[in-house]
């Protein structure tokens, strides 16, 4: 690829990793953004850009304004201040449901499954946008509703396939034990065939092995899919493990931006987030 | 018996029908809309007047009152709803209420409050004898409407896009348009289906019992909601068992006990049932989580 057909981080930079040269074109590019909530600022001057195919990771204390981010990002809350590119496209004024269309799609840190429909029916609600007929069609049963939706129940157990889920379709999702649900909640938003992938906690309550089996399945993702994945965790060995690149967030300020091994060796995160490590030794 | 038994499910099949549209409309939207009853007299009204004055035959009346309701629901709820999304319900309530005025009173302007005889659709159409009973064909014509519009209605929510997208919006608004799904035009689906429906059972109610005025809906609209509430709000099913069970305890209070008392005894029922079981008959618990 050329140069002129790519667009680069910009160095230097106020973004992710300023020093270097993603050589990917951006899918998401942040500028001094924030938002305030009455007088106070939760996030100010977050300042990112992400490549296409790029795993990141976002961490810092509790109450840091992490998913409140994620929120912004895909418009839960209208940024204060600020701009949000999406593949170079401002999401101004975007709803959230405009935001999904253009390619953001996210889990939750708190399950939000929908839980009364069937495993199958949560796929098949991520690729809404991506099942073409009408409401004619579907009150009449004509030929068009028969082939879409075998087109997306084909579709729905192909994604459930990627965690191994394709049993567990007619099943409501309630149901599911918790891992099952989490891993459902990536597959759904998979559906929804996004360039950008957030992930809230995916590794809550997971055992080592289900963390394991876990980082190995983001990294599957990631080189299937071929998107980017941003995503927020506390699990410092699946952080270190997959990501790139990493913002660590204080206060609602990003302190620092690197790979792992510069996060891990950076004075202020060790201060600020890992200094538990400082006090034991 | 028999008698009685058959025109009861045949009243309650015009319940349920109208049951319907509270329920759906609460399930995804969350709100009561009281000006439900009200549609249901203006698709009572404007198949009457294409059938006495434009002189329509009864089937193409019936489609225009479908389609003038459809689209009358989608525009009370893009008027008066929609700003209110983000309100307190009972804001939104009041306003449901002062719709269903206005309605009542718009129309008292427009055909004046003293009562239409409602025309025989099925004038030429023998009753159908079993043994001793006999059927008419308005009866025949609602229990089988009710019937495929219930069948229709469900495989509508279960199995298709929108549908899914309905059940979806009314578990989690949020999470359903974090999935691309157009919220808005969900919940305008969801009025035009009720405001519809609501048109077929004006114009059902109307062949069974033919006075026609501008209060004539809020009656039935009380006794629908009624019948979603016993059988359990949200729930489709639920409607249409609130409905029948209502319909058939209402004629069956009217003919063995008294007809003035046969109100009363329908809302005790509705009170005893909500006492033994709050959710209605086949409402779901729900747990709130702390």
């Amino acid at each position: 690829m050329s140069k002129q057909e790519v667009k680069l981080v910009n160095v230097p930079s106020p973004n992710f990793i300023p020093e270097r040269d993603l050589g990917k074109p951006l899918v998401l590019e942040t500028n001094h953004l924030g938002i305030d909530f009455g007088g106070l600022r939760a996030v100010d001057e977050f300042n990112i850009a992400l490549g296409a195919t790029e795993i990141a990771g976002l961490i810092g204390p509790n109450g840091a304004g992490k998913t409140t981010i994620f929120n912004m990002l895909t418009k839960v809350y209208q940024p204060t201040r600020g701009t949000i590119m999406l593949n170079g496209r401002d999401t101004h004024n975007m709803t959230p449901a405009q935001i999904s269309q253009a390619g953001i799609a996210r889990t939750f840190q708190n399950i939000r499954l929908f839980d009364k429909l069937t495993v199958e029916e949560n796929v098949k609600i991520g690729l809404h946008n991506h099942i073409n007929y009408g409401l004619p069609s579907g009150m009449f049963r004509l030929p068009k509703y028969w082939r879409e939706e075998k087109r997306s129940h084909e579709a729905a157990l192909k994604l459930l396939d990627i965690f191994g889920m394709a049993d567990l379709a007619g099943k409501e999702a309630g149901s599911l034990p918790y891992g099952a649900q989490r891993r459902l909640e990536i597959v759904r938003a998979l559906a929804t065939q996004p360039q950008l992938l957030l992930l809230d906690e995916p590794a809550a309550g997971m055992n080592p092995s289900e963390t394991e089996e876990l980082m190995n399945n983001i990294r599957k993702i990631r080189d299937d899919f071929q998107i980017a994945i941003m995503l927020i965790e506390h699990d410092m060995k699946l952080v270190m493990g997959i990501c790139e690149s990493i913002a660590v967030l204080n206060f609602g300020r990003i302190i620092a931006k690197g790979t792992p091994s510069e996060i891990q060796n950076n004075p202020q995160v060790i201060e600020a987030y890992l200094g538990t490590n400082k006090e034991r030794g | 018996m028999l008698d009685y038994l058959i025109s009861g499910i045949s009243l309650g099949s015009v319940y349920a029908i109208i049951a319907l549209g509270y329920t759906m409309v609460y399930g995804i939207a969350k709100m009561l809309n009281f000006a439900h009853g009200d549609v249901i007299m203006v698709g009572g009204y404007v198949s009457f007047c294409s059938m006495s004055y434009l002189g329509w035959g009864p089937l193409p009346a019936i489609l225009f009152s479908i389609l003038v309701c459809t689209l009358l629901g989608i525009t009370i709820e893009r008027m008066a709803y929609k700003p209110l999304r983000s309100a307190t319900s009972l804001a939104v309530l009041i306003t449901a209420i002062g719709v269903s005025y206005l309605l009542q009173n718009l129309a008292l302007i427009i055909w004046s409050s003293s009562p239409k005889v409602y025309p025989d659709l099925f004038g030429g159409v023998e009753p159908v004898m079993i043994g001793e009973t006999r059927l008419s064909f308005a009866t025949i014509v609602t229990i089988l409407a009710n019937i495929i519009i219930m069948v229709g209605l469900t495989l509508f929510t279960n199995y298709t896009k929108i549908g899914k997208a309905m059940r979806a919006v009314s578990e989690d608004k949020g999470a359903a348009t974090l999935m691309g799904i157009n919220v808005n035009k969900t919940i305008s689906v969801t009025f035009a289906i009720g405001s519809g429906l609501a048109a077929i059972a004006g114009v059902l109610l109307l062949a069974s019992y033919p006075t026609l005025q501008p209060t004539t809906g809020s009656m039935p609209g009380i006794k629908a909601f009624t019948a979603a509430v016993f059988g359990g709000i949200g729930s489709i099913p639920g409607a249409m068992l609130g409905g029948i069970l209502l319909g058939v305890i209402e004629i069956f209070a009217k003919a063995y006990i008294s007809t003035q008392l046969s109100d009363a005894i329908v809302f005790g029922v509705l009170i005893i049932v909500l006492i033994v079981k709050p959710t209605g008959l086949l409402g779901k618990k729900v747990s709130e989580k702390v």
